[in-house]
């Protein structure tokens, strides 16, 4: 490709900086320029040769700059986000003691389950596992546990993206513990799962509206009064938690997920943290 | 060659004031009105929001950061509607927030805490290394930047909070209190660093401290029980003082005068 370069006189002419190139020869040629690597070299040259002064101003800038440039420290190296700061994409940074208390209550139903100290028929295990996710939703939320909670509800990413991510990192932790406890004590997934999902779902669209908090507690105060209560009382596996049930819970699952969809706005302000 | 400014840096802007507010309600709880009809428009500069204790500032700061849906009335954030139940994505991107009560995660390191904000805002990935150590640069932490946030002095995490609200490089910076806590020293630096952002964004400050506005602020915004008092120059308020008002300077002498009129004044506080 033959391309066509500046002309001589032009390119000194502008190292000088004349007067008398007319300003759209400077405009073409600033165009040209700025494309074109072997006229810059010979910009540069002309300025060598056609404006000394301008040459030895940037020579003297030069010599003042360079110790203080060998002084300056260099700029940290680009650096990848940290683990921590990654994880908390996925779990509130306030995880800890969901965690542990998530852990440790199956951990005690699983004991009781198996040494036969319990109510014997019943599993503890399968009247825990519908609000095992409830309390470490509401911890996600809490103004107590989460002392960050109204920067984090002041953010784009605190609407939907956010509970549904939060939301995952409990059932990440919840369902694998509830798995190895059923897989021990000869619980199935099958009766366990879908009232579990249910009551994530029911404590999320009840929080948009009354605060995730103050919905976890009331889920648990009814859970306890309607299923655990009667249970334990008559040993008897509830209705609810009977494979026949698992429609009914099916149909509270769906219609808590449409509900949290709907009013995803709710999870940006206040109210939802109390 | 990638453009250094794009088409959206050189958009103009399709709005009058970054902040419009007409008749603007937000309820406390159950029945009070923190802000009761208020009129306020504000645009780029440092504006003082000056008011005593429980006038309604932080409810109002709250309002414009879009954590508290106005009850009623009108609030423009940048040309958009802030009513109804919408998420606001969009808008909140362009918003920096310091709220009055800081809370912060004690594991994390500076660096972690601000890059978390950063993710929360929706900087663009590529961009969040670079600008957490721009904004931690900026409030002068950049030695602490990876020390916990435990090991850090009061002032200090408050300069953590001011990084975070200025990550996202916002067009609304919203600053509840933020010179509780710093030394002389440091409230200099800060000053400083408000007329800085006050040149291209619109700073919203809100303080009890009538010298922190002499100093900094372009824009006086005097705010009593839900309503806006005065909004002018600070060199405004001071005419508004005669030497009969209570004061130690020309502006708390304005300020009481606007403020402690017999009407108004309920019990000796």
């Amino acid at each position: 490709m033959n391309v066509e370069h500046a002309s001589a006189r032009l390119i000194d002419g502008y190292a000088r900086g004349d007067t008398n190139l007319v300003a759209d020869e400077v405009w073409a040629l600033e165009a040209h320029l700025e494309g074109c690597r072997v006229c810059r070299d010979r910009l540069s040259a002309a300025v060598m040769t056609e404006a000394p002064a301008v040459a030895a101003l940037t020579e003297a800038v030069w010599s003042e700059l360079e110790p203080e440039l060998a002084a300056a420290t260099p700029a940290a190296a680009r650096r990848r986000r940290s683990p921590l700061s990654r994880l908390s994409a996925w779990a509130t940074p306030a995880m800890a003691p969901w965690l542990a208390m998530v852990l440790a209550v199956t951990l005690l139903a699983l004991l009781l389950d198996l040494t036969e100290l319990g109510s014997g028929r019943v599993s503890l295990m399968l009247l825990l596992a519908p609000v095992l996710p409830v309390g470490g939703v509401a911890a996600s939320w809490s103004r107590d546990l989460d002392p960050a909670y109204e920067l984090t509800a002041s953010t784009p990413r605190a609407g939907l993206q956010l509970v549904l991510r939060r939301t995952a990192a409990v059932l990440a932790v919840v369902i694998p513990t509830l798995l190895a406890g059923g897989w021990a004590t000869g619980v199935t997934a099958a009766q366990w799962l879908l009232p579990c999902l249910a009551f994530t779902s029911m404590t999320l669209a009840l929080g948009g509206v009354i605060g995730v908090t103050r919905a976890a507690v009331a889920l648990l105060v009814a859970w306890t009064a309607l299923v655990v209560v009667p249970t334990l009382a008559t040993s008897r596996t509830a209705v609810a938690l009977q494979t026949d049930g698992l429609p009914v819970w099916g149909l509270i699952l769906a219609l808590g997920v449409a509900v949290v969809i709907a009013r995803r706005g709710a999870y940006t302000v206040l109210g939802a943290h109390r | 060659m990638t453009p250094a400014v794009s088409r959206a840096d050189i958009a103009p802007t399709a709005y009058a004031w970054e902040i419009q507010a007409t008749g603007l309600k937000v309820r406390v709880g159950r029945n009070r009105m923190a802000v009761d009809g208020l009129d306020l428009s504000l645009g780029t500069g440092v504006h003082g929001l000056l008011g005593p204790n429980g006038a309604g500032k932080t409810s109002l700061i709250r309002a414009l950061a879009t954590v508290l849906r106005p009850a009623g009335g009108e609030l423009e954030l940048l040309g958009e509607s802030t009513g109804g139940l919408g998420e606001h994505r969009a808008l909140r991107r362009r918003i920096g927030y310091l709220p009055q009560e800081f809370g912060y995660y004690k594991r994390f390191t500076v660096r972690e805490f601000v890059e978390y904000m950063a993710w929360l805002k929706e900087v663009p990935a590529s961009d969040i290394p670079a600008a957490v150590q721009r904004a931690v640069d900026r409030v002068g932490l950049a030695d602490r930047a990876d020390d916990r946030m435990k090991t850090l002095s009061g002032g200090m995490v408050r300069r953590v909070g001011i990084a975070q609200a200025i990550v996202n490089d916002p067009a609304i910076l919203l600053l509840d209190e933020p010179t509780v806590g710093l030394d002389p020293a440091q409230r200099l630096r800060f000053r400083e660093l408000l007329q800085e952002l006050g040149t291209d964004t619109c700073v919203v400050v809100s303080t009890h401290l009538v010298e922190d506005v002499a100093a900094a602020c372009t824009d006086v915004v005097l705010f009593a029980e839900g309503r806006l008092v005065f909004q002018g120059t600070p060199d405004e308020l001071a005419a508004a003082g005669g030497p009969e008002h209570v004061g130690d300077s020309p502006l708390e002498r304005g300020y009481s005068a606007l403020l402690i009129d017999p009407a108004r004044t309920r019990g000796a506080w």
